[in-house]
């Protein structure tokens, strides 16, 4: 991999498009597209080499306002799209956006086959620990007596671990990070980019709206007090037991990505009709 | 093709007594003597301890569809057959083979006229080291059908090669115990032909689409096993690799869709194969390449539904949903393969039609032609090979969904400077930027259309035969008993014309209209219970005032014999 040094010098704004962005005032998403422009700079990469693939909902939209090449998918199935993508193009990096309904519930199947699957792309979920855009009902990560009209006195249901899971399930490098620190979140993307295979940056990203609580992440987030460890079960153990609020990279695996040979045909078309011959 | 110039052979038994295996050597043997024939199975739901038929169809021209009875049927045992006896016909003509050990013939092959001759196929395999039942029914069917011993010994040698000499030796003996035990059976047959001076193949519909989608392109596939088209994906795999592409498995059916979208908005021409149940999760997302305008294709070997249904037998009845699925107005591609051979062709166009339109593409095949196996001439090369209008050396702002005349706009690929944009199920803006404007709305509504009504999509979009005042409408499988019942009704001095689609979707309102012209009648035949042909060329289509239809649902077939006597009682 090459070193930041070599890479020509880029500024964040030339990953930003003009698109108005649409996001309520305070949301935590708008830090988090600055991290991705501040990341994207600092790695150095040409803006059409990047494919930002989402689903559906606030954070999904993050796509169209980069100016890199962006799918805006259908709920759920971004990492299903970007798997196709990055195996037939590998030479492209490819960030995933998502959010705590797209990714955890919808898209919880695909969550898993994509940490077990282990393809080189960087899955990034902007947990509000609700649904903001249909406006406030609750996700797998919200907390069980939060009140609303979909789910009057709370779900009563005990919110996942996805971290957890994204370690039982294979992922490659595991983070956490906090909207509310853009620069710190930029440079675990970086990090989260560079790893070899599947990368999963959970940010905790504010709606204020929905969950105008949330607003006191501020006051809660802090740096893992370890260093990141490359023992699954010792991570896992670390994230089930702290706070939730422990900000840093917290896991980093050594599998081998997963990528299948492409290139040119070994043989011409008409070989394979030899199947079939008499 | 006359039933009298062909021969039809069951052979029968209870899952893993290997009627398959038999069948498909059958099949082979006579090919390489010089037959064209076409091979389909019945089998039960069980992998094991159900029920299993080979059902066989030789000639000496191309075989299109199976017989209305057949001449020949081998039971090797009878133990399950009764779950199949409505499918396998057998008349006075027919000749039964029984093991008298192997249970009762089941009633309505019994009771049927046969003239049943019993021969003691398991005694006579226990006679022999490790034989087994299945290669004894294979070598009374040889003696029978006139194949050289020594071919089916050669050919049993080839395709057990990995198994050892003993494993071979014990085939051979079984074959050659089974044309001892035939030897004095009297049969009528037509005369073998001599052997075949062209180019052969021997496959099924399921490979030959698989095959026409790499011809056509296709490097991406995606894969989700569901019976019948799991042969397409178990085809593609090692095949795909060695053309440099590459087919991963998905988790579910929604992850396959939306990974072959994500190859092609890459540039690389992408595909998945499904049934009914798969193609019902995949809406959504065909939706969502028809708004973010991807090429990708689809392939449906339809089976007995709703739901479940009935997983390993045909039917026709995923039309609605093929055409009529997607929410929002969607225009999409719907095809549909009229043969095994067909399959090659059509899968091939339809990878071109989408690369071309950047649009997706449904082929509508089924399990009857997807699975069956046929000997046949080797299908013409093709000129359709997919090509997508791409955006390249881009200077200035880039609009990928930009107006252009015939409403197909250049893509950029991403890697191409100054050609980034977001490809999106939200309405859209020229640009690509989501926007929620009626005016915006509107024009893309319109785009999306007119690159699909305004495109040539020349004659393959329908097979057209004959000119006779009465027309026989229909589609996929049944264009085969279809063709054979107008050639009959030929010889009764009754003329009939064949139309029928393979392009469904965009509908050819004109051209349909050309093709009808001076018919009075109309039959329509399908394989649906709710006649959903019937309707769609109602929904879309002129029909002559006079229209009778022909439907039932699967698993049972509609035999050539019973759309010849539709047409003969309905003479004016």
């Amino acid at each position: 991999m090459e070193s930041l040094d070599t890479k020509p010098a880029r500024k964040p704004a030339e990953y930003r498009s003009d698109v108005t962005q649409i996001w309520c005032p305070g949301c935590g998403d708008y830090h988090v597209l600055m991290s991705f422009t501040r990341a994207f700079a600092a790695l150095g990469l040409p803006p059409e080499e990047i494919v930002v693939v989402s689903g559906i909902g606030c954070s999904s939209r993050i796509p169209a306002y980069t100016n890199c090449y962006g799918f805006h998918g259908v709920h759920g199935r971004s990492l299903a799209l970007a798997a196709g993508l990055k195996v037939t193009r590998p030479e492209l990096t490819v960030v995933v956006a998502s959010g705590d309904g797209d990714g955890y519930s919808i898209g919880g199947n695909h969550f898993l086959h994509a940490c077990r699957r282990n393809i080189d792309m960087t899955y990034v979920v902007m947990d509000n620990r609700v649904y903001g855009m249909t406006k406030g009902q609750p996700s797998p990560t919200t907390e069980p007596d939060f009140d609303t009209a979909l789910s009057p006195g709370g779900t009563g249901l005990r919110p996942f671990h996805p971290l957890v899971i994204a370690l039982a399930s294979g992922a490659n490098f595991v983070a956490r990070a906090f909207s509310g620190a853009p620069n710190e979140t930029a440079d675990i993307l970086v990090e989260a980019i560079r790893h070899p295979g599947f990368s999963f940056v959970e940010i905790l990203s504010p709606c204020v709206t929905f969950r105008p609580d949330e607003k006191e992440w501020k006051n809660l987030v802090h740096p893992a007090p370890v260093a990141p460890t490359s023992d699954p079960a010792k991570a896992a153990r670390r994230i089930m037991t702290d706070d939730g609020f422990n900000i840093g990279i917290l896991y980093r695996g050594d599998r081998e990505p997963y990528q299948p040979a492409i290139g040119p045909a070994r043989i011409d078309v008409s070989e394979l009709e030899k199947d079939f011959e008499l | 093709m006359d039933q009298r110039h062909s021969i039809g052979v069951a052979i029968v038994g209870s899952g893993g007594a290997g009627a398959l295996t038999a069948g498909n050597l059958l099949l082979e043997a006579a090919s390489a003597a010089g037959w064209q024939g076409l091979l389909t199975r019945t089998v039960g739901p069980q992998i094991r301890g159900g029920e299993a038929a080979a059902l066989l169809r030789l000639a000496i021209h191309p075989v299109a569809c199976m017989p209305d009875a057949y001449d020949l049927l081998i039971g090797i045992d009878w133990l399950n057959a009764h779950r199949f006896g409505a499918e396998i016909t057998v008349g006075p003509q027919s000749l039964v083979i029984s093991d008298p050990r192997g249970g009762d013939l089941p009633p309505p092959m019994a009771s049927a006229g046969a003239r049943v001759v019993e021969v003691p196929i398991k005694d006579t395999a226990k006679g022999i080291p490790d034989g087994r039942p299945n290669m004894v029914a294979l070598g009374i069917a040889g003696r029978l059908l006139g194949l050289d011993p020594d071919d089916l010994a050669a050919l049993i040698a080839a395709r057990l090669k990995d198994k050892s000499e003993a494993a071979i030796a014990a085939s051979c003996a079984g074959i050659e115990a089974g044309y001892a035990a035939a030897a004095d059976i009297a049969f009528d047959r037509p005369k073998p032909p001599k052997p075949a001076s062209t180019k052969r193949w021997l496959i099924s519909g399921n490979e030959a689409a698989a095959l026409g989608a790499i011809r056509g392109g296709v490097r991406f596939a995606a894969a989700y096993p569901i019976t019948p088209a799991t042969d397409i994906l178990e085809w593609l795999a090692p095949n795909l690799a060695k053309m440099g592409g590459v087919l991963l498995q998905a988790e579910d059916e929604l992850a396959a869709v939306n990974m072959i979208i994500g190859a092609s908005f890459g540039g690389t021409p992408a595909l998945t194969a499904t049934s009914g149940p798969g193609l019902s999760l995949m809406i959504e997302a065909l939706g969502l390449a028809t708004a973010a305008e991807i090429p990708i294709v689809v392939i449906d070997v339809m089976r007995g539904g709703p739901s479940t249904g009935i997983p390993t037998k045909s039917e026709q009845a995923d039309l609605n949903l093929a055409v009529y699925g997607l929410h929002g107005d969607a225009p999409h591609l719907v095809l549909a393969p009229q043969s095994v051979g067909d399959c090659l062709f059509t899968t091939q166009w339809a990878t071109y039609l989408a690369e071309t339109l950047q649009t997706p593409a449904i082929v509508l095949s089924d399990q009857f032609i997807g699975q069956a196996r046929a000997a046949i001439e080797r299908p013409a090369d093709l000129a359709f090979i997919g090509q997508r209008l791409e955006a390249r050396d881009i200077a200035g702002a880039y609009q990928r969904y930009a107006v252009a005349a015939g409403g197909i706009s250049p893509m950029a690929l991403p890697g191409t400077r100054g050609g980034q944009y977001t490809a999106d199920g939200l309405t859209h803006t020229p640009r690509g930027t989501p926007t929620s404007s009626a005016a915006d709305h509107h024009v893309q509504l319109d785009k999306r259309r007119d690159k699909l009504e305004g495109f040539a999509y020349g004659d393959h979009w329908a097979t057209i035969e004959g000119s006779g005042e009465l027309a026989v409408i229909t589609w996929g499988s049944l264009v085969g008993p279809v063709r054979e019942a107008i050639a009959r009704a030929a010889q009764d001095g009754i003329d009939v014309r064949l139309v029928a689609p393979r392009l469904l979707s965009l509908v050819q309102p004109a051209r349909f209209a050309a093709a009808l012209a001076g018919a009075k009648r109309a039959l329509v035949v399908e394989q649906s219970h709710g006649a959903q042909f019937h309707r769609y060329l109602r929904a879309h289509y002129d029909l002559p005032g006079a229209v009778k239809v022909l439907s039932r649902p699967g698993p049972l077939p509609i035999g050539p014999d019973k759309i010849h006597r539709a047409i003969v009682e309905w003479r004016q």
